[in-house]
């Protein structure tokens, strides 16, 4: 009997540890189950993030200036991966792995750490990217890929103002999973960096299903955060003008701005040459870019927007509204001139050496004599000059939206003091009358002052598309005075004797006049002696050393609608290199006017054509 | 009825009649579990685990209801034989064994491949029985009572835990002492037994184990701490099973189980796929039906007239029970993970065959409750 009685205690025991199992068994699914049930969701689900459709840029018309494209691509994980050289070796097998393409990868894969993909190969062709395709179940931590990337159709057209994006550096990408995000790119200049924000969009993540391997089984889309796009940016430009002006200015360092003078709508802002921004996206190679920097040419640099130059005899038009404004000089008055000027014991030359003889303000802007601005300059006296350059938007940078604008310099007494610690002359006085001494402007500069000369309108440059925008107020000039400046602009072209009758004529347009305004910047000084080594023209002289050449113009030139602005580095006199093309756009912009099925005076719709 | 009870059935219809067919029949529940679970296990597949141990299970049974049939008498002959020739397979083991995962267990006999310690955890059950059989009540707290017992256990344990196989050492053991206490040991021994092992256990952990043992155990006490080293499994079993919840994520649905989270599921961490899979409910209904197998092994081993078939049933019920509560206490993180299967449900071909022999002899010994085996008849008699 002590048997059966052992038996029992010992039974007695065994039930105790089963309950003790049973309550554990209750611990864990009945009391705990809800932890439990995160932790392996936790296991079974990843979020994976969805990088954001970036928004395109349009032109005014809607024309993709920078779109997206999908590409091909490979990223390689370098926990799952392993062995990560055996992965590239069999890889390399199926698509050609170059040795610095090899270096790339093994070095961003040290970086960074082992559970974020990598990206391997990029922009693979159908045929290559379906060989990875098909033996990727074979290699451990190699994932096919297709992600959106970044293409600009017109290319160098468009290189400076877009700009282009890149992979954000180290700094910029901190602890942001998605600029870590592989392939991800971000603004790096032009209006890609300025409207970063606008553009990039919202990341959003995708939930999956992962095993312990860390292989994706299969994808929750509806449990999903969906991405937000960027949004589509339109700007003012017209992509039809940008690249005509940009073709037409090819093989010159130049920059034309061609500018809606009611509007202040930017439709070109071309810089040549450009540079194929889409290099720049998938990485450009070393020797590309020393090429690009070596270039005297200077394609990397926006000369639209960051050249300065003395605006030249452009900026005769403002010295003449600042004489005419303040009442000393009538319309009708004459000034006479000799081909040069005493004042104190300085001479100052005009440009034909014989003198225009007896000029009034309309001759004098028509064949552009020094000796007329000069004396209107010592008139008007050099702050009226400088206000009246400022209210025709020289001077400060104006704010397009994109960062690098430069500042021009519109020189005062005051400003000479603080840059030199010397007081002003009567002879700076003139010099800046005719465009010439400390004055600074970019092409944008002219742009703006063509288009307020042009409309009488106070209009600011505007490179982001707004319907809502209100006309910009007057400048305030007496109408008759611009209409006299008008007339003598006009004149420049359709006249005999003016600076540009002989080499344009006209805009080439049936029924439109235009008008415009030479300018040539001096580089160098050609003195006695090379006059007398026989260096006789421009080009006789090297061409860094030659003139920067501008011209000015607006059309049609009884209602203007269209101003350009061109520089053209080293091309000589305004009217040779720079007029022509300036001209040309000018002629494009009429010819393709959106509104040109009814007169000029219909509002662009924004649609070409209608 | 009541006449039939009282004698021992010698035709073999009789004997048939005998067989208890509940405790049959609740064998076969946990045999088809383990086939279910094993064609959850593949992903709902037959192959390679379920067909395999389909057949093993019906295998088994035959040569269980085989063995059931037996004179007990042929049995009690047999078992000091048996347990020498379990002794010797273990020392075959220790000399020509095959190592698999860092431990020595299997031998390869021809064809097949058997794991002597499986086969001694029978052996010495059979032994100690037929020891106490033949042993005067009065002699149990004396000398040779005890000394015989111990050495009769420690000899297997010494070797099994050499292999190494701390487990099944622990079982041979756990086993040993149970028929020790069962044989009606003078509680003063047992008493002074119990403080020597408060004493030797800790010394045993820190000088008598492997590094993987001992690091095994320390997880178990912390798995948290580690979660992706030794910990992991432990971890991983008790989300599967926790987030199984009340009624379980349903058949083939588990998901820490089919996305390989879970280690081993298709041996040791089979518990925790029927638990993640069948939930509470079926965690419960596992355990109750050990229970209910438990309770009618401990009801025949009462019933029967020989101490022989008494120690022989309580010992293989005392192996059976430890399987259970060590495997699902393992993972359910109560104990460290030491690689005990879980009987009949787990995948594994000796485990199988011994526990279903076990069970012949448990079966045998209610068929043959009533027998009168003599006492003393040499040690091949």
């Amino acid at each position: 009997m002590k048997f059966t009685r052992r038996s029992l205690l010992l039974s007695a025991g065994g039930v105790v540890v089963f309950g003790a199992l049973a309550a554990r068994l209750y611990t864990l699914q009945i009391l705990q189950a809800e932890r439990y049930r995160l932790m392996s969701d936790d296991n079974q689900f990843n979020f994976l993030l969805v990088p954001p459709s970036r928004g395109r840029i349009l032109d005014r018309f809607g024309e993709p200036l920078a779109e997206n494209r999908d590409s091909y691509r490979v990223l390689i994980v370098p926990e799952q991966a392993g062995d990560l050289d055996a992965t590239l070796d069999r890889l390399g097998e199926l698509v050609p792995i170059s040795d610095r393409e090899r270096e790339r990868i093994l070095t961003a894969a040290r970086r960074a750490p082992g559970f974020r993909p990598v990206t391997a190969l990029e922009d693979l062709d159908w045929g290559a990217f379906s060989a990875v395709n098909l033996r990727a179940p074979d290699l451990a931590g190699v994932i096919p890929n297709v992600a959106e990337i970044r293409h600009y159709p017109s290319g160098p057209a468009f290189s400076h103002v877009i700009g282009y994006v890149q992979p954000p550096t180290e700094e910029d990408a901190g602890d942001s999973a998605l600029l870590r995000h592989p392939g991800f790119r971000i603004g790096r200049a032009g209006v890609e960096a300025a409207r970063e924000d606008t553009l990039r969009g919202q990341a959003g993540s995708l939930k999956v299903e992962v095993n312990a391997f860390g292989r994706v089984i299969r994808e929750l889309p509806e449990q999903s955060v969906p991405q937000t796009p960027g949004e589509d940016l339109r700007l003012t430009l017209d992509a039809g003008a940008q690249s005509y002006a940009y073709e037409r200015l090819t093989g010159e360092s130049a920059a034309a701005v061609a500018m809606d003078v009611e509007t202040g709508d930017l439709l070109a802002l071309v810089s040549t040459p450009g540079f194929d921004p889409n290099l720049f996206v998938t990485g450009i190679s070393h020797t590309a870019f020393q090429a690009l920097q070596d270039n005297e040419l200077r394609p990397l640099f926006n000369k639209a927007l960051q050249g300065t130059y003395p605006p030249a005899s452009t900026f005769k038009a403002v010295t003449g509204l600042a004489a005419l404004e303040a009442g000393l000089v009538r319309e009708s008055e004459t000034v006479t001139c000799t081909g040069k000027i005493r004042v104190g014991d300085r001479e100052f030359h005009c440009w034909r050496r014989g003198g225009h003889g007896r000029v009034n303000m309309r001759e004098a802007v028509k064949t552009s004599c020094d000796v007329y601005f000069y004396e209107m300059a010592q008139r008007a006296g050099i702050d009226r000059i400088h206000d009246m350059a400022l209210r025709f938007g020289l001077g400060p940078a104006p704010d397009i939206g994109l960062a690098g604008v430069r500042d021009g310099l519109v020189p005062n007494e005051q400003w000479k003091r603080a840059r030199y610690g010397q007081g002003w002359s009567l002879g700076e006085t003139l010099i800046t009358g005719i465009g010439q001494g400390f004055l600074l402007a970019s092409p944008l500069h002219l742009a703006v002052m063509t288009a307020r000369l042009a409309s009488g309108r106070a209009v600011t440059p505007r490179l982001y598309r707004d319907d809502n925008a209100q006309l910009a107020p007057m400048v305030g000039i007496d109408p008759q005075h611009l209409e006299l400046i008008h007339d003598g602009l006009r004149a420049v072209v359709h006249e005999p004797g003016g600076t540009s009758h002989y080499s344009l004529g006209g805009l080439g347009v049936d029924g439109v006049e235009m008008a415009g305004k030479t300018g040539s910047a001096q580089v160098f000084r050609i003195t006695e002696a090379e006059r007398a080594a026989g260096v006789r023209s421009q080009d006789d002289l090297p061409w860094r050393l030659r003139d920067h050449g501008m011209f000015v113009c607006y059309a049609p030139a009884d209602r203007p609608r269209y101003a350009v602005a061109t520089v053209v580095e080293h091309g000589g006199g305004g009217s040779r290199a720079a007029a022509r093309p300036a001209r040309d756009i000018l002629r494009y912009l009429i010819e393709n006017d959106p509104s040109r099925a009814g007169p000029f005076a219909a509002r662009d719709t924004g649609t070409r054509g209608g | 009825m009541a006449v039939f009870r009282d004698t021992v059935p010698r035709t073999f219809q009789g004997k048939l009649y005998e067989i208890n067919w509940a405790l049959v029949l609740l064998l076969c529940l946990l045999g088809a579990a383990g086939i279910g679970m094993l064609y959850s296990v593949a992903d709902g597949a037959w192959d390679p685990w379920a067909t395999r141990h389909a057949t093993r299970f019906l295998v088994g049974l035959v040569m269980m209801l085989i063995v059931a049939m037996m004179p007990p008498r042929f049995w009690m002959a047999m078992s000091y034989p048996a347990y020498l020739g379990a002794l010797a397979l273990l020392l075959g083991v220790e000399f020509f064994g095959l190592t698999i995962q860092g431990s020595q267990r299997w031998l390869e006999l021809g064809p097949i491949r058997v794991q002597p310690s499986e086969v001694m955890k029978i052996a010495v059950v059979m032994a100690l029985a037929r020891f106490y059989h033949d042993l005067p009540r009065e002699k149990v707290s004396g000398p040779t009572g005890v000394l015989v017992p111990l050495a009769l256990i420690g000899m297997p344990a010494v070797l099994i835990l050499h292999q190494p196989d701390l487990g099944t050492a622990l079982l041979v053991v756990a086993t040993g002492a149970v028929l020790i206490f069962l044989s009606g040991l003078n509680w003063r021994i047992i008493g002074a037994a119990a403080v020597a092992a408060a004493v030797a256990i800790p010394l045993g952990l820190r000088y008598g184990l492997q590094d993987y043992q001992r690091e095994r155990i320390f997880t178990f006490l912390n798995p948290e701490d580690d979660p992706m080293g030794a910990g992991y499994q432990i971890l991983q079993s008790k989300i599967a099973l926790g987030s199984g919840g009340f009624t379980g994520k349903g058949f083939l649905q588990g998901t820490q189980s089919h996305l390989n989270y879970l280690p081993e599921k298709q041996t040791d961490f089979i518990f925790t796929m029927l638990g993640e899979e069948f939930g509470f409910v079926g965690g419960i209904a596992i355990l109750l039906l050990y229970l209910i197998v438990l309770a009618n092994a401990v009801a025949i081993a009462t019933s029967c007239k020989s101490t022989f078939l008494k120690m022989t049933v309580m010992g293989v019920a005392t192996t059976f029970a430890l399987y259970v509560i060590i495997n699902t206490g393992m993972v359910m993180g109560m104990l460290p993970v030491v690689g005990v299967p879980l009987p009949l449900v787990s995948y594994g071909g000796t485990v199988m065959l011994t526990v279903l022999f076990g069970f012949g002899l448990i079966l045998g010994a209610h068929v043959h409750r009533n027998a009168e085996l003599p006492k003393g008849v040499g040690l091949f008699g």
